[in-house]
């Protein structure tokens, strides 16, 4: 029943997850992306990596190298203030894609009936 | 994108982060599945499931990060560094060819592009013209500009935005040390304007101050406010000393101001009286700028349309008539200014880069040979490669990024070469080279050295291409090579380029042969004066201001003269208004008494001299017939005159026959005048210009060229002396000046030799930089055709081992060889026969009683050529005896 992540949909629950948790190193990341899709979603957790680079490259998030829970060295991951105002606006397309995805089901659906 | 470039640079570090990052999210994810109960080897799959491809995402990141095509291109950058540094040798022949090639011509290049591309520092320079005029109905090519049509040309004319008329002259700056000789600008207030320019400080000449009879005013130069005034911007209002007469600062020019390829010191106003001028005075040059879209054509037909409103709206000026006028058929000459600044300096400089090009392709040539056997060295690893599956494309572009990296080092390194060329070639350039100040190396020569540089390294480049990227494995892998005799198409192309190098060798030497041969033409040339080193001379100026009466300036004169005479060593010593080859314009017109001129004759047209007494001794010029002029001529004004004697064969038959006939100048209000001297020819315009007719005047006098009573304010002073150039000698000349007057400078102190040299300058330019050319070409050439037999020989070690054991004298194979050099040079020499026909044609101008087609030098060079190729042939043949038939073929 799991499926594939959408492209380009990766990238909002990476920013989303910084948002609400704080600075995360990607292990951590990918741990809460995949219990909040409660097992919906089949991630390949590497792919993860190369998105974090893109979003660093695009200003959203910023890295620097920490200690982790189990004293071992790691990269954390945090949200800029350009990447706070991307969530707002990512969200906004995203749930317009929704509602006229919605609409359109919907109208399909009725038609047949 | 600056991020990802700067991440090509750190490579290493983001490789080891990246690894430490996965490695602990891939360590994490197997202790939590530890920790689920699962064995170590369990976990660690289902860590490496979960994950997914640890190498794909790697690769994506990595991608991700910098940029592809670049790192590719890093990375045969980098191969072909370990791979160049494998053969030290080779490499170093290869940059330092290179280096110098790229370097010889980035120099020439930023001469060309200084004085020939680069346009002239005004805005708009493209607009800018020469307004000249000739007159050919008596023989004049350039008549300059006048009073007269510079006033009808700037008030009716329908094509210029701005006409301006201009002099020059010098003056005697004084009231700080030494009195000054300074280089004077006479201008009407609409030049500046004209060419675009503004002053730096103060203001420029209003129409008020170029009004006559306005107070007197002047502007500065840049380098003049600084070595005079120490850059005082405060300077403006102040007064400055100039022939004895205070004038008035009002401005200074801006550091980057050039007038053509004058140096000036001040400028001053012209003044010029509108109600005074007549028809006639051609004293003055003009430029003009044209109207936007205005053609060169159109500008001449509005000048031509504008000349006859000119010559009637003024009266005729005196001992000239309007028909004499309309006779000499005045019409516009008008010219790019550039081309007026530039004068004949072009076909020298194209010459030379062009010369200096055909070295380029001569280095080249020899690097592609140098890199094609250092490529064969490589042969076998290339075909393994090929074998291997390394594409065409993989293997070229290899091939090409190692050849454009040995150019671009080249190139830097010939950069750094041309900026100290530069300096030594500008110390080494003739004084006349217009526009010297402008040559430097800026961005577009630095934009030419990297252009050259690709287009060099594609150059040799792609000849190693053509011979190894394709697929050739089977032939090479398989020991056939072994045997091969080296007779095929490699050693075709490397004869090729050797047959290249040969041609182009060759007419470069021919080229600096004619030089050779023009300069040894022009020293057989007698210049028309004897021991010129022996001839102290210097220029001084009696300011009107300082003595204004003709005669008692003449007085002066001679009482200089007779201080000098006297000085220790001086054998003889006479003043003359300008030097034999010194310059000074040969246009005057000449009318022998009696002469008739029939339908479409002119007078002849004559340079003049003014002269004191002793001249031609002093000088050595021989007297051949007559006698010398006096002092008692000069100071009772005789109507007596002493011409060249190439003047009197023309026109009365024999030097004996034009004593005691009489001439005057085109202007009825001359007087005839009595010949009494006739001296030896002389080249005044240049030892390769023919003689010229020359008239000698007295120094001072009456009714010459419309002048009531004339006199020479600035003369030039010649002494005979074996002393001369001594710093004694030059201090008792300067104190004997100073004895009369303590206010006069004197300037251009130089030898009579120093003169001569000058007029040759720009021939022994051309003919250094051009032997310099040839003798390299003539090195590379041989070096090139050594090196193509040399590994002929070494390739075909095995076959001539055989020949020999099989019976073949030594001897016969050493021949074999020296004849192969010898048909690739006499195949290079036929070409190069037919490339130096058609090239040193664009010489011509260049040369001097040398047809461009001389067989003097064609032959002596063929034969210089070919002696240099047989010897480089035959050195490496003698090889051959040393070759053991045995150890040859048990070698492999």
């Amino acid at each position: 029943m799991a499926k594939e992540v959408l492209q380009g949909t990766l990238d909002l629950m990476v920013l989303k997850t910084l948002e609400t948790m704080g600075p995360q190193h990607g292990f951590g990341l990918a741990k809460r992306i995949l219990q909040i899709s409660e097992g919906i979603l089949n991630l390949n957790q590497g792919t993860l990596y190369p998105a974090l680079l893109r979003l660093e490259q695009r200003g959203w998030i910023k890295s620097k190298w920490g200690t982790s829970d189990n004293n071992r060295q790691a990269k954390f991951y945090e949200l800029t203030a350009k990447g706070r105002r991307q969530i707002a606006e990512e969200k906004e397309s995203w749930e317009l894609t929704v509602s006229v995805m919605e609409r359109f089901l919907r109208n399909r659906v009725a038609g047949k009936d | 994108m600056l991020s990802r470039l700067w991440n090509l640079f750190r490579r290493k570090r983001l490789e080891r982060e990246l690894d430490i990052e996965l490695r602990y999210h891939l360590e994490s994810l197997e202790a939590e599945h530890r920790s689920r109960g699962l064995t170590p080897y369990e976990a660690r799959l289902a860590a490496r499931r979960d994950f997914g491809g640890l190498s794909q995402v790697q690769e994506v990141y990595r991608d991700q990060r910098g940029i592809p095509m670049l790192e590719t291109l890093l990375r045969d950058v980098r191969f072909s560094l370990r791979s160049i540094r494998r053969t030290p040798v080779v490499t170093f022949a290869v940059i330092a060819t290179l280096a110098i090639g790229i370097g010889a011509n980035t120099t020439i290049f930023s001469v060309v592009n200084g004085i020939l591309i680069k346009p002239l520092p005004y805005p708009d320079s493209d607009r800018l013209i020469t307004l000249s005029h000739s007159a050919p109905g008596v023989n004049v090519a350039d008549v300059a500009s006048a009073p007269f049509l510079y006033f009808i040309e700037r008030e009716q004319n329908q094509t210029f935005e701005g006409v301006a008329l201009f002099g020059s002259g010098s003056a005697t700056v004084t009231g700080q040390g030494d009195p000054q000789l300074v280089r004077r600008l006479f201008v009407t207030s609409d030049l500046l304007p004209t060419l675009g320019i503004a002053p730096l400080l103060g203001r420029y000449f209003s129409e008020r101050d170029d009004a006559p009879g306005a107070p007197d005013t002047v502007v500065l130069s840049y380098g003049f406010w600084q070595r005079h005034f120490g850059g005082d911007t405060a300077v403006i209002g102040r007064s400055l000393t100039i022939d004895a007469q205070p004038w008035t600062i009002i401005g200074v020019m801006p550091q980057r101001f050039r007038f053509l390829d004058q140096q000036v010191d001040v400028i001053t106003p012209q003044r010029l009286n509108r109600g005074q001028v007549t028809v006639g005075g051609y004293f003055r040059r003009s430029i003009a700028r044209l109207k936007p879209g205005i053609t060169l054509e159109q500008a001449s037909a509005d000048v031509q349309r504008m000349i006859p409103i000119a010559i009637e709206s003024f009266p005729p000026g005196p001992g000239s008539s309007r028909e004499q006028i309309v006779r000499s058929k005045l019409r516009p000459n008008l010219r790019p200014l550039k081309e007026t600044v530039i004068g004949d300096a072009r076909t020298a400089l194209w010459v030379i880069m062009g010369t200096i090009a055909i070295l380029l392709m001569i280095a080249c040539a020899n690097v592609s040979n140098l890199i094609l056997v250092r490529t064969e060295g490589r042969h076998q690893e290339l075909s393994i490669r090929a074998a291997l599956g390394a594409g065409w494309g993989r293997i070229a572009r290899e091939l090409l990024t190692e050849s454009a990296v040995l150019t671009l080092i080249g190139g830097t390194l010939g950069t750094g070469f041309a900026y100290g060329s530069l300096r030594l070639l500008i110390a080494m350039a003739p004084a006349n080279l217009p526009r010297r100040e402008e040559i430097a190396i800026d961005p577009p020569v630095l934009l030419f050295t990297l252009g050259l540089s690709v287009f060099s390294g594609l150059l040799f480049g792609l000849v190693p291409i053509v011979r190894y990227s394709r697929p050739w494995l089977g032939a090479t892998l398989s020991a056939a090579r072994r045997w091969s005799t080296g007779t095929g198409e490699r050693v075709r192309v490397r004869a090729a380029l050797v047959v290249a190098q040969v041609a182009l060798a060759l007419v470069l030497l021919i080229g600096a042969g004619l030089m050779i041969r023009t300069f040894q033409q022009l020293s057989r040339v007698s210049p028309g004066f004897t021991d010129p080193a022996e001839v102290q001379t210097f220029q001084i100026g009696i300011p009107q201001a300082t003595e204004p009466d003709p005669e008692l300036t003449v007085r002066r004169q001679q009482d200089i003269l007779n201080r000098l005479a006297a000085l220790p060593g001086v054998s003889a010593a006479a003043f003359i208004s300008d030097l034999p080859m010194g310059g000074g314009v040969a246009a005057d017109l000449l009318v022998p008494e009696g002469k008739i001129f029939r339908e479409g004759e002119s007078p002849r047209s004559t340079q003049s001299r003014f002269i004191s007494p002793g001249v031609f001794n002093t000088l050595h010029i021989p007297l051949v017939t007559g006698r010398d002029m006096t002092w008692t001529d000069i100071y009772e004004k005789r109507p007596v005159v002493m011409v060249s004697e190439n003047l009197a064969r023309l026109e009365w038959g024999s030097p004996g026959a034009a004593i005691g006939k009489r001439l005057r100048g085109a202007s009825s209000a001359d007087q005839w005048r009595e010949i009494v001297g006739v001296v030896g020819d002389v080249r005044d315009r240049g030892l390769n210009q023919p003689v010229t007719a020359t008239v000698y005047y007295p120094i001072f006098g009456e009714r010459v060229y419309n002048n009531r009573v004339y006199v020479w304010r600035s003369v030039t002073y010649a002494i005979r002396s074996t002393r001369t150039e001594t710093p004694a000698f030059i201090d008792e000349i300067r104190q004997a000046v100073w004895a009369v007057d303590r206010n006069l400078p004197l300037v251009n102190l130089r030898t009579m030799a120093d003169v001569l040299e000058t007029t040759l300058e720009r021939t022994s330019f051309t003919l250094v930089m051009l032997a310099i050319a040839g003798t390299m070409a003539l090195l590379l050439g041989v070096i090139g055709l050594y090196g193509a037999i040399s590994y002929g020989v070494s390739q075909r070690t095995r076959e001539i081992g055989v020949r020999i054991a099989l019976g073949a004298q030594s001897r016969q194979v050493q021949r074999m060889f020296l004849r192969q050099g010898l048909v690739i040079t006499i195949v290079g020499m036929v070409l190069g026969l037919g490339g130096a026909a058609a090239l040193t044609r664009s010489m011509s101008s260049l040369l001097f009683e040398v047809h461009p087609l001389d067989p003097l030098t064609y032959v002596g060079v063929c034969v210089v050529l070919i002696l240099a190729a047989a010897l480089a042939s035959y050195l490496p043949s003698r090889r051959v005896s040393n070759i053991d038939p045995i150890q040859s073929l048990r070698a492999e």
